[in-house]
């Protein structure tokens, strides 16, 4: 027999839905359905089923193969690795409940790392930005309730967050948007025709690389002031135009992802398009958000920044918290060869860094914590399977807009699984034995 | 447990009516018992020294969503602040916006054991709870806010009382929340359109309700359920020139109610940061002190208590859900500006300010906050506070302490201002020559707070009975002593104890305590009204469902509910 | 004066991050104190002596000392920060944080240095005769108050985000510079002698900025008003002025508003 869990909270990206229902055999043991997700949400649940699961650590042999080891003996690698390291990287933390983060956040003050998570390939120079210029903001409800501009800068929800839309900022029948999408203008800058873009009322396709000229351009025409007759491959006629269905509205919303925090000028086009709100707002009401990717990269963010002041990039090593992504961010540290150990955590580098930075992870003791076999598992030493969060194991998750969320456990994790912060705990305890505290 | 003798130490607590006298204080069992009651305790020599139960702080901004805006976007406020990780303490860092652990070890340094988040957003509750579960030592509570909530709005519109009764219980126990707060009533709705409401009577858009009839409402809900706390409001028109009116006004509105609290407070509103609200003129040039307006009213009307908002003119960071006025403040500074809205519910904005002594309206805002303690006559009901970090940082109490103490003190700093003869044309500061002594400091950080927050049952004094929560400062009261020594002592107290365990040892932290976090259950009868408009606004209005609201188990780590029965 | 001499004798497995090599930590010690100063790589702490032959003492106070630092200092982060007075000579190419927190005195590198040079410097003057790498003078993370004042002198390339938020002071650059010049600036005065490629100004309040060479990209808030001649400081010619940010923020002075000017050199 079977029974529905309702209210399930999603663990895949930073739209966090919250309203999905699985279907899972009475003894929790099997999960069967989940609806209401989008298709990449349920796959996240539905392939934890996969029978070629890996369920047990193992430890890359000096002929390149995998043999399987205990979790105590992935414990102690574990442990000595972080230890005998003048400077690990704890990388990752994205993919994992809050609860793992604060305690991998023990142990990095322990040994002196540096705590680093994925908003380093992402939205860390969103970040940036934010500590130059702050950022006007608000929940993901208020744009449902209140947002009649919608501006998609530099991402692609239909893809990336395919639920946004629905759930939250063009289709919605809020408090005070009960028209639904035809109450509301979008307007999309990107270079490409995305599907995206062809929901737009506007789409700009900005010359690639020149968002930041084209932010700046937006200001001049809030200010009335004389534009060139072309910026960024815009005519300065859609500039204004663009301007104008901003300013003309009750709420703008401006959403923007890595088409501009991780193209050339990264923190300054986020810097720029926080100053286009700023601007807004003394014409009518206007916010900005950031699409943020994991579900929980958020959360690694928060957590560190109520114990050591910093949201990413975290350099731990002399006894006190020192951030200065350039410096302490993975990828930097990586390619100067400043760091002598990696650990990573709920995320794939291996996917995600430049190469370079990948093969430092592969000539370094290096351990990954992930319930899949991905590119970062096949460069690490160790391998250690844990328990999908939000599936197998509960936790706090933290939204794109910053709201925590407990996610559920729908189903048992395989038999003798652990989970991030079992796992973690253990290898804190055996670091203060090693540290003889 | 742990039996302690703090002997022969210059005893004040308003609790036992104790000014100074020599006296020994007992704690067994995580409480303060007769000194009869202990029989092999571990003793310490407090000669000399001064002795206080543990500090209560009614309103600051320590844990929660904007508090962490305030650390992330602020990197430069931890630059050359930080303190290594060294014996039992973790690491800490911040200047003006701790972290979790250095806000913990930094109350206990100052002798403060109870700490009252001042504002917590409902949607963000789960936020406010595991910030204060990884702050050490203090007990803590917070207060989620009521003023902008649309289910407040849409009930006191029809003066519902006992619907918004009713859903003030629900929202407390969803949020594990402790009391009532109450911040720029309907301005902060009005912000989600990017207007405000100025005075008590500027209707809010759409909601079309009053800040005077939100704000009466909630006194009114909070006296029908009897909660331990008062309302607690920061009133519209925060910061503005001339804005003494509207705090009158929004005083006014508790004339005539009385309290119902089987607590024991008397009082029917706390109104924090008052120095914020207590200006006159009509512009920055001619802003004045509106302080002996205010602290007139607060003389006369013993149902009110304040909280002072002292200005300690550093570089802080101003955090609050007066979305509006920080969008006003970042407009004059143009320094960045955080803000964020709140679904159904409230905002928030958070900017840095510098306070600075050559810049005149910042040295008239420091002479109001000290001109309301010193114009108090009552102690019980006028705490020190510096709203945390808005008018500066908590580890100042003890310099707050000593400008309120010595008239020395506060002739330097005048001395010290560039504008100093326009500043004392527009206050009343310079000829004030009261110094509050260190009796009336203990009420004002205290048995007062303690009080008004309903918990003179556990807090606040050294009466057998009371938790095992005191405090030894290297300070004596009766040899000679320079202003600066006040300081000094109460910046790092030589022993401190929480709930009866040793914290502080020779001003060492010794342990990392073992804190609680209290909140408030008021039992209702039932509402099905209530409840079928909170599914609604869950289902069409909400961007989570109500069963992944409420905030349930491991986020409180240690709680403490106080019962309330309201069903009568 | 007197001379310290510094040889790197070991290369750090990680980075060295060796904040005391600055007049102020020296001043009054001798050498064997000196090489006692601490050093760190990663989170284990080491003496100086254990990476710096080390020879000389210090002067009584930092304006009496000067300090020589020998060899591949590629790997060794912090020389000079902080430090208000007297003189640093690093022989060779440095790591990050050149001269990070200046006050005064005089720091000059004989090599290139890596990014960060000169981050929020007060006063001095910083001489560096190669290459320096990115937010050379810019301000730390999220501090409003940039560069107050001194003088950097680059005689090779600078990378980007050159003189973020500057408030005072000028940087010389001899050779070319990277994206993102001056932003958010609020003053002080930047000379690029090369190309440069775009953004620069973007944000900018006031000051200014005078580019002898290309600008690939102007930035569409930056208006042309007029060509003006230039003299001084051995830079002489003809000049295109613009006046921007026009999307950004403006003081007004004398009910005038002032903007940031940005002069490009018209060369035949």
């Amino acid at each position: 027999m079977t029974r529905t869990v309702t209210d399930v909270i999603c663990p895949f990206c930073g739209t966090l839905c919250d309203d999905l229902e699985v279907v899972v055999s009475d003894d929790s043991k099997e999960l069967y359905e989940v609806y209401n997700a989008c298709a990449i949400g349920a796959e996240k649940f539905l392939h934890s089923q996969a029978k070629d699961r890996i369920t047990r650590p193992r430890m890359r042999q000096e002929d390149g193969s995998w043999k399987e080891i205990s979790y105590d003996e992935a414990i102690e690698y574990t442990a000595r690795m972080l230890t005998d390291a003048k400077k690990p990287l704890m990388y990752g933390w994205s993919s994992t409940n809050c609860e793992a983060q604060a305690v991998g956040s023990e142990i990095g003050e322990a040994v002196g790392a540096v705590m680093d998570n994925t908003a380093t390939v992402c939205h860390g120079t969103s970040l940036i930005a934010v500590q130059d210029i702050g950022i006007p903001s608000c929940t993901l409800g208020e744009i449902k309730n209140r947002a009649d501009r919608i501006l998609f800068w530099g991402c692609n929800p239909a893809h990336a967050h395919p639920r946004h839309m629905s759930r939250y900022s063009i289709f919605p029948r809020g408090f005070f948007t009960g028209k639904g999408h035809t109450g509301r203008k979008v307007i999309v800058v990107d270079p490409r025709p995305t599907d995206t873009a062809s929901l737009a009322d506007i789409h700009l396709q900005v010359e690639q690389g020149r968002d930041y000229e084209l932010l700046d351009a937006l200001r001049v025409a809030f200010k009335g002031e004389k534009l060139p007759d072309v910026v960024a491959g815009i005519p300065k006629e859609r500039i204004y135009e663009a301007a104008e269905t901003l300013k003309s509205g009750r709420f703008a919303i401006i959403f923007f992802g890595m088409g501009v925090t991780q193209s050339l000028g990264k923190n300054h086009n986020i810097d720029a398009a926080i100053a286009v709100t700023r601007d807004l707002n003394e014409y009518t009401k206007a916010a900005i958000m950031p699409m943020r990717g994991h579900y929980n990269v958020t959360g690694s963010g928060q957590v560190w920044g109520w114990l050591f002041g910093f949201p990413y990039a975290v350099d731990l090593s002399r006894g006190f918290a020192r951030y200065n992504p350039g410096e302490t961010t993975s990828n930097d540290l990586l390619r100067r060869d400043e760091v002598d150990a990696v650990f990573v955590l709920g995320s794939d580098p291996g996917a995600h860094f430049p190469f370079s930075s990948v093969k430092k992870i592969y000539n370094r003791p290096s351990v990954a914590i992930d319930p899949h076999e991905t590119p970062t598992t096949e460069v690490c030493k160790v391998h250690v399977p844990v328990a999908f969060v939000g599936v197998e194991v509960g936790g706090c998750a933290y939204r794109m807009d910053n709201v925590p969320i407990e996610t559920r456990k729908v189903v048992e994790p395989p038999e003798g699984m652990m989970t991030d912060e079992e796992f973690l705990k253990h290898v804190l305890a055996r670091i203060k034995e090693i540290q003889g505290v | 447990m742990a039996e302690y003798l703090i002997k022969n130490g210059f005893v004040f607590d308003p609790v036992l009516g104790i000014k100074g006298d020599v006296a020994d204080i007992a704690i067994k069992d995580g409480k303060i018992v007769e000194t009869s009651a202990v029989k092999n305790p571990k003793v310490v020599d407090a000669s000399g020294k001064t002795v206080m139960a543990g500090g209560v702080d009614v309103h600051a901004h320590v844990a929660g969503p904007k508090v962490n805006i305030g650390r992330n976007f602020r990197p430069e406020d931890k630059l050359f602040t930080y303190k290594p990780k060294s014996g039992i303490e973790r690491m800490q860092g911040g200047f003006s916006v701790p972290t979790t652990l250095r806000t913990g070890y930094n109350y206990a340094r100052m002798g403060y054991t109870t700490v009252m988040e001042a504002a917590m957003p409902p949607l963000y509750a789960r936020h406010t709870h595991e910030e204060m579960r990884d702050t050490p030592i203090l007990d803590q509570g917070a207060y989620p806010v009521f003023g902008n909530n649309w289910f407040v709005l849409e009930y006191l519109k029809n003066h519902e009382i006992e619907n918004t009764a009713a859903y003030i219980a629900w929202l407390l126990r969803a949020t594990k929340g402790y009391a009532v707060k109450v911040v720029n009533p309907g301005g902060t709705e009005a912000w989600g359109w990017g207007l405000n409401c100025e005075n008590v009577n500027d209707p809010v858009p759409y909601f079309d309700i009053t800040p005077a009839q939100i704000v009466k409402g909630l006194i009114e809900a909070n006296e029908y359920l009897g909660l331990p706390h008062s309302m607690h409001v920061h009133a519209n028109n925060l910061g503005n020139p001339g804005n003494y009116t509207t705090t009158l006004d929004t005083f006014k509105l508790s004339e005539g109610i009385k309290p119902n609290s089987k607590f024991g407070r008397d009082q029917v509103m706390h109104h924090t940061h008052v120095q914020f609200h207590s200006y006159g003129g009509d512009n920055w040039g001619n802003m004045e002190s509106k302080a002996k307006d205010i602290m007139d009213y607060v003389n006369s009307h013993d149902n009110i208590t304040i909280d002072m908002g002292q200005v300690t003119l550093d570089e802080t960071t101003t955090m609050t859900a007066d979305g509006p006025f920080e969008h006003h403040l970042t407009e004059l500074n143009h320094l960045k500006w955080a803000n964020a809205d709140v679904e159904l519910e409230t905002g928030s904005g958070v900017v840095p300010y510098v306070y600075s002594p050559s810049i005149k309206v910042c040295a008239i805002q420091w002479c109001i906050g000290l001109e309301l303690g010193l114009l108090s006559k009552d102690p019980m009901r006028t705490f020190i506070s510096t709203d945390h970090p808005n008018a500066g940082p908590f580890i100042r109490y003890p310099r707050v302490i000593k400008w309120l103490m010595s008239q020395e003190a506060r002739e330097q700093q005048l001395d010290a201002f560039k504008h100093k003869d326009k500043v004392i044309d527009a206050t009343n500061l310079a000829g004030i020559d009261r110094e509050i002594d260190l009796y009336e400091i203990a009420q004002m950080t205290r048995a007062g707070p303690a009080k008004a927050l309903g918990l003179a049952h556990m807090y606040g004094g050294l009466a057998p009975g009371l938790e095992g929560d005191v405090v030894v400062y290297d300070f004596n009261p009766n040899e000679p002593y320079a202003p600066d020594d006040i300081e000094k002592a109460f910046q790092n107290a030589e022993y401190l104890f929480k709930t009866g365990v040793q914290i502080i040892n020779d001003r060492e932290i010794v342990s990392n305590g073992n804190k609680r976090t209290l909140w408030v259950n008021a039992k209702v009868n039932e509402n099905p009204q209530v409840m079928r408009d909170v599914k609604e606004k869950f289902l069409r209005y909400y961007t989570v469902t109500l069963n992944n609201y409420e905030v349930t188990g491991h986020y409180l780590s240690n709680p403490y509910v106080i019962e309330v029965d309201a069903t009568q | 004066m007197e001379t310290v001499t510094l040889t790197i004798k070991n290369q750090p497995n990680l980075y060295l991050e060796a904040d005391n090599i600055t007049p102020d930590a020296f001043a009054g010690k001798k050498a064997n104190e000196i090489a006692d100063l601490y050093v760190y790589v990663g989170r284990e702490q080491y003496r100086l002596g254990d990476f710096f032959e080390v020879s000389g003492n210090a002067g009584a106070t930092p304006e009496e000392t000067k300090i020589v630092v020998n060899g591949d200092l590629s790997r060794v982060k912090y020389i000079g920060m902080k430090m208000t007075g007297g003189e640093v000579v690093v022989n060779g190419n440095a790591d990050m944080y050149v001269g990070a927190w200046m006050q005064g005195g005089k720091l000059t590198v004989n090599g290139n240095v890596d990014a960060f040079a000169g981050t929020g410097m007060k006063g001095g003057a910083i001489v560096i005769n190669g290459n320096a790498g990115n937010y050379l003078g810019a301000a730390y993370r999220g501090d409003w108050r940039g560069m107050q004042g001194g003088k950097i002198t680059v005689t090779g390339n600078a990378g980007s985000d050159l003189g973020t938020f500057m408030n005072g002071g000028e940087i010389v650059v001899g050779g070319d510079v990277d994206v993102h010049v001056a932003t958010h600036a609020e003053g002080g005065k930047i000379i690029i002698k090369g190309n440069a490629k775009s953004r620069l100004g973007g944000q900018m309040v006031e000051g200014e900025i005078y580019v002898l060479g290309d600008i690939d990209v102007m930035m569409p808030g930056f208006a042309y008003r007029e060509d003006v001649d230039v003299d001084m400081d051995g830079i002489k010619g003809r000049f295109a002025l613009y006046e921007g940010d026009l999307g950004e923020r403006h003081r007004k002075r004398k009910g005038q508003l002032i903007y940031a000017k940005l002069y490009q050199q018209i060369r035949a």
